[in-house]
């Protein structure tokens, strides 16, 4: 086992000397695109020095679909169906701000429950999204227990996202103008259960991983994010928050009904791979609380949809928009600009991937070993399909 | 390093004696969720095949393809949705958006088949293992893609109404009219239901561009009397609109008079730019000046030939004028359909009656061809003893009286018999004249011929409706300037062969009750005796009505008829449809070589290329 090198990265944005690959000295290696660790299909372009990175080069465009452009060619319901791909763990933020841009831009407003609902299914969904995270870097450092039992207990959660909106990864469930349908008959208990079953969880789940001499070991010190690089490189979420930084959008600009939740921003002062780790559990237990929350207070009648006009022929007013929203990895947002037609002109889906795959990640990976390449990229939590969305 | 963290891993084990995450039988122990978006489920009884469904679908997943049993049926365009399961993405938008609620999931997750083909089916037609299963996506209550209720259009109170012959229904302004547009889900299947063809998604959308002139430029393709049926069409397209089926059927109607209020009558000759009409040199000649006679004169008039009409009253317009009170109609709105008609060119004979101020040998002498609309002007007999009774009148002459400006002399307590429009009609022109007014009906109000709208309207405004009463006899009242009607309840007794229920008489159960008049409405007749008896036996007439040709051609050459004379319907929007027919026809005849796949005869197939 070797201790990585812990680089500290400074700011210094100087271009470093290209490396002669002839010399021998050095090995180029690819690390993807197939799944490495998991985030998805991306790839490094590695030089190594040894077992030593010194060089490190994001490469993305496996998985372009060209969603923003899709979008201009759709009419705006035909959309919603289009963005939960954007990002596969995490659809329902692609689908509650595409809604929200085209609401905010078409005056319309969302009735009380509907609101109540889209935020139970957020929280949900960050909660699926960080257990499967907590499952990633685990596996990332060669610990297979907890992907097991993490991935596992995530398909309990989809189990409530299909009940509540017909389906387990591509929800499409946050429709403009409100969602698609109330809360199902008996579903409060049957998410308390599940609630209480992800506490277990957790706790078990700290005591294996959090005190697992192993894990502290290679994931303490590994990718360091100094507070001076949070601003300059844009970093967001728990990657920042896990350094001192009390950033949260739910907190800071609360929409939906975070402002009427009880909960309080989780911050860190390791601000290494395994301090964003415990950021990341201690977000998902306050994930849990808030969904709590939510299933007290989400009302259980009323309209759960604002009055529509035919979407079929729906045209949205010119004017341009940007919405965000805090997902499990930072800022999410959407910038919409509609010229009055029924198709969007044009949409940007800024994505908190963008800066910590790309920017981020080539400068943390220089002075990592290479075995400890893949918890780097995990603990950065990125998801390669919101980079060339 | 501490000894905790050396040991507190270990802990795994405890975990090995739980009860596993994974399932034995996945798809026994764990059927998907009751609302699971699985497979698709289409009732094709339910479905109109209105392609909502294939319109929303992002993915071109869904075709619409006919499909033989459902060919035919009204209000249904003949086809289903067919499904590719290489395209689809379980979005469900078809199930939200679907107008008859026909469209569903089922919960299944998987399906397995060695036959790829299998993937590309027609739901509900195809059989499938899963079509039965209950559970699965539907619509949830309250959630909608389009809105179901209408724009309410504004109307006269009923007090207010009574007070003055001033048109009830006040029209839509500009931001309700885009409102009521954007319901609509361009299906089309109006368009197969009227029958004129009028092209309403179109001109439905060019309300929603807010360009009304082309909205004006398409309903004259079809019909040269929107303002009119803008206002009385008896709309057999909104009773199909698919839109009515789970909320309220888009008000085509109310849309139509919209875009002929926006525009002025002076901008007619610009937009429809029929100034570039070339004459043809024949002549032919329209016997009646109502909606079919008008409507075969402004076709025969885009053809180039000229056009002369006869027309018995000093006015044109026919039932619309004599027979439909200007609070459903204004004569400033018929005026300016007729005007703008009449400004192409066409000459009008009024006050000239045929077979008697000219024959109809000499017509046909005279013209290339005659196209004979003289619709239904003698009240229809109630077969009862007194009903020569100098108090009983008829609906159409008290409507005429009225429409002439005359006092129909009803007197304050009046008495209508009949549920159709036109006892509807002078009811309420009763009630507007100050009369007290009762409505006799033999049947139950549910089946009375009227428009659902005009009884209810009638209700409001004061009429009594007494249903199941037949009358049995008139005789004299004690007070002279009365009269008195006995009437007798009737039973509904179920037709045995299946027919609708007949209504009889229960003669233990007589009224009898005194009225200033009985205005006896109960249908109206033909009045053919302008044609001489070998001219009759040549048009093959039954019942007083031509059954014409495909061409709205007869047994006699160079002779064709329309309007309720000649059909079933006896509406405005059918008139104007035989003779816009009639015109093709007739244009056929005269002008052979234009069709030059035909022979001369008119009486050939409908759907070749018509010259305009």
């Amino acid at each position: 086992m070797t201790q990585s090198t812990g680089h500290s990265a400074s700011l210094d944005f100087t271009q470093p000397e290209p490396v002669d690959l002839s010399s021998g000295k050095y090995v180029k290696l690819w690390q993807g695109p197939q799944h490495p660790g998991i985030t998805g299909n991306m790839s490094l372009e590695l030089v190594l020095d040894g077992d030593t990175i010194i060089e490190c080069k994001t490469h993305v465009g496996y998985l372009h679909r060209a969603f923003e452009k899709l979008m201009e060619r759709r009419n705006y319901i035909q959309n919603f169906t289009v963005v939960c791909r954007i990002a596969v763990p995490e659809p329902t933020f692609n689908e509650y701000l595409y809604s929200a841009a085209v609401e905010e831009l078409s005056g319309i407003e969302v009735p009380e429950r509907a609101i109540w609902l889209r935020t139970m299914n957020l929280e949900l969904m960050r909660l699926a999204s960080f257990l499967m995270w907590i499952g990633g870097i685990s596996g990332a450092f060669g610990k297979y227990t907890v992907p097991n039992w993490t991935l596992a207990y995530r398909d309990y959660v989809l189990d409530l996202f299909e009940e509540m909106t017909g389906a387990r990864i591509y929800h499409m469930y946050i429709v403009p103008g409100g969602v698609r349908a109330g809360m199902p008959e008996g579903f409060e208990e049957r998410a308390r259960a599940i609630m209480d079953g992800a506490d277990k969880l957790l706790d078990q789940i700290e005591r294996v991983l959090f005190n697992n001499v192993v894990f502290k070991a290679r994931s303490k010190g590994l990718g360091i994010i100094t507070p001076d690089m949070v601003d300059p490189y844009g970093i967001v979420g728990p990657n920042a928050r896990a350094c001192g930084f009390a950033r949260d959008l739910r907190k800071d600009e609360p929409y939906l009904a975070y402002d009427q939740l009880d909960f309080d921003i989780v911050t860190g002062n390791e601000p290494d791979a395994y301090g964003r780790a415990y950021c990341r559990l201690l977000e998902t237990r306050q994930s849990i609380n808030l969904i709590r929350q939510c299933l007290e207070r989400t009302p259980t009648d009323g309209p759960f949809q604002a009055d529509m006009p035919n979407v079929l022929h729906w045209k949205i007013p010119p004017g341009e928009t940007y919405v965000k929203a805090e997902c499990t990895r930072g800022e999410y947002g959407y910038y919409m600009v509609s010229d009055g037609s029924e198709y969007v002109r044009r949409v940007h889906v800024r994505g908190p991937s963008y800066t910590h795959a790309i920017a981020v990640m080539e400068r943390l990976a220089v002075g990592t070993n290479i075995a400890d390449i893949a918890g780097l990229m995990v603990s950065l939590h990125t998801y390669p399909p919101e980079i060339e969305r | 390093m501490n000894l905790k963290d050396l040991l507190s891993p270990f802990f795994v084990w405890q975990r090995a004696f739980e009860k596993p995450y994974t399932s034995m039988r996945p798809t026994i122990d764990r059927p998907g969720a009751p609302a699971y978006r699985g497979f698709h489920i289409n009732v094709a009884e339910t479905c109109v095949g209105c392609g909502s469904c294939h319109t929303i679908c992002q993915n071109h997943a869904i075709d619409m393809v006919p499909v033989e049993q459902f060919q035919g049926r009204p209000g249904d365009s003949g086809l289903r949705p067919r499904f590719d399961y290489g395209r689809c993405c379980w979005c469900g938008l078809c199930v939200d958006i679907c107008t008859a609620a026909s469209l569903r999931m089922s919960n299944e997750y998987a399906w397995i088949t060695e036959d790829p083909t299998e993937f590309h089916f027609t739901a509900g037609v195809d059989d499938k293992a899963w079509q039965d299963n209950e559970h699965g996506y539907r619509r949830a209550e309250g959630y909608h893609l389009y809105p179901p209720k209408r724009i309410e259009m504004d109307m006269l109170s009923p007090e207010e109404s009574v007070q003055s012959f001033d048109e009830v229904a006040r029209g839509y302004n500009e931001e309700q009219a885009k409102k009521e547009a954007d319901r609509c889900v361009e299906c089309g299947i109006c368009v197969a239901t009227c029958p004129a063809h009028m092209d309403v998604p179109d001109y439905i959308h060019s309300i929603r561009d807010g360009d009304y002139e082309k909205g004006l430029q398409l309903m004259y393709r079809t019909n040269p009397f929107p303002a009119t049926c803008g206002r009385i069409c008896t709309r057999r397209c909104e009773s199909v609109c698919p839109v009515g089926i789970l909320g309220e059927p888009v008000a085509i109607r109310w849309l139509k008079r919209f875009i002929v209020d926006q525009v002025d009558a002076g901008e007619y000759t610009r937009i429809l730019n029929n100034d570039a009409v070339v004459e043809s040199g024949h002549r032919v000649a329209i016997i009646g000046a109502g909606p079919g006679g008008l409507s075969a004169a402004y076709y025969l008039r885009q053809y180039g030939h000229a056009v002369s009409v006869f027309e018995a009253q000093a006015s044109a317009g026919g039932m619309l004028r004599y027979g439909v009170p200007s609070y459903r109609l204004p004569d400033a709105d018929l005026d300016k359909d007729i005007e703008y008609i009449v400004s192409l060119g066409v000459e009008m004979n009024y006050n000239t009656r045929i077979g008697k101020d000219i024959s109809f040998e000499q017509l046909l002498q005279d013209y290339d061809a005659v196209f004979l609309s003289t619709g239904l002007s003698v009240p229809s007999s109630m077969r009862i003893q007194g009903e020569d009774h100098p108090r009983v009148l008829s609906g159409l002459q008290v409507l005429a009286d009225v429409a002439n400006g005359r006092d129909p002399g009803i007197g304050r307590k009046v008495a209508v018999i009949g549920g159709g429009n036109v006892a509807m009609d002078a009811s309420r022109v009763s009630r507007r004249l100050g009369g007290d007014v009762t409505i006799l009906y033999r049947r139950r109000i549910a089946d009375m011929p009227a428009d659902t709208e005009e009884i209810h309207e009638s209700q409001e405004e004061g009429c009594t409706i007494v249903p199941q009463a037949i009358p049995v006899e008139i005789v004299d009242a004690a007070d002279s300037s009365q009269v008195t009607i006995k009437w007798g309840e009737a039973e509904m007794v179920q037709d045995p062969k299946g027919g609708r229920p007949r209504p009889v008489l229960q003669e233990d159960r007589m009224h009898e009750e005194s009225y200033d008049c009985i205005i006896s409405a109960i249908g109206q007749g033909s009045n053919l005796d302008y044609l001489s008896r070998e001219i009759q036996d040549q048009l093959a007439i039954e019942w007083g009505k031509f059954s014409p040709g495909e061409y709205q051609h007869t047994g006699l050459a160079r002779v064709f008829v329309g309007g309720d004379v000649a059909n079933r319907t006896a509406d405005a929007i059918s008139a104007i449809e035989d003779g816009h027919h009639a015109a093709r026809g007739i244009n056929r005849f005269l002008n052979p070589d234009a069709y030059p796949n035909n022979n001369t005869s008119p009486d050939t197939t409908r759907s070749e290329g018509e010259q305009q």
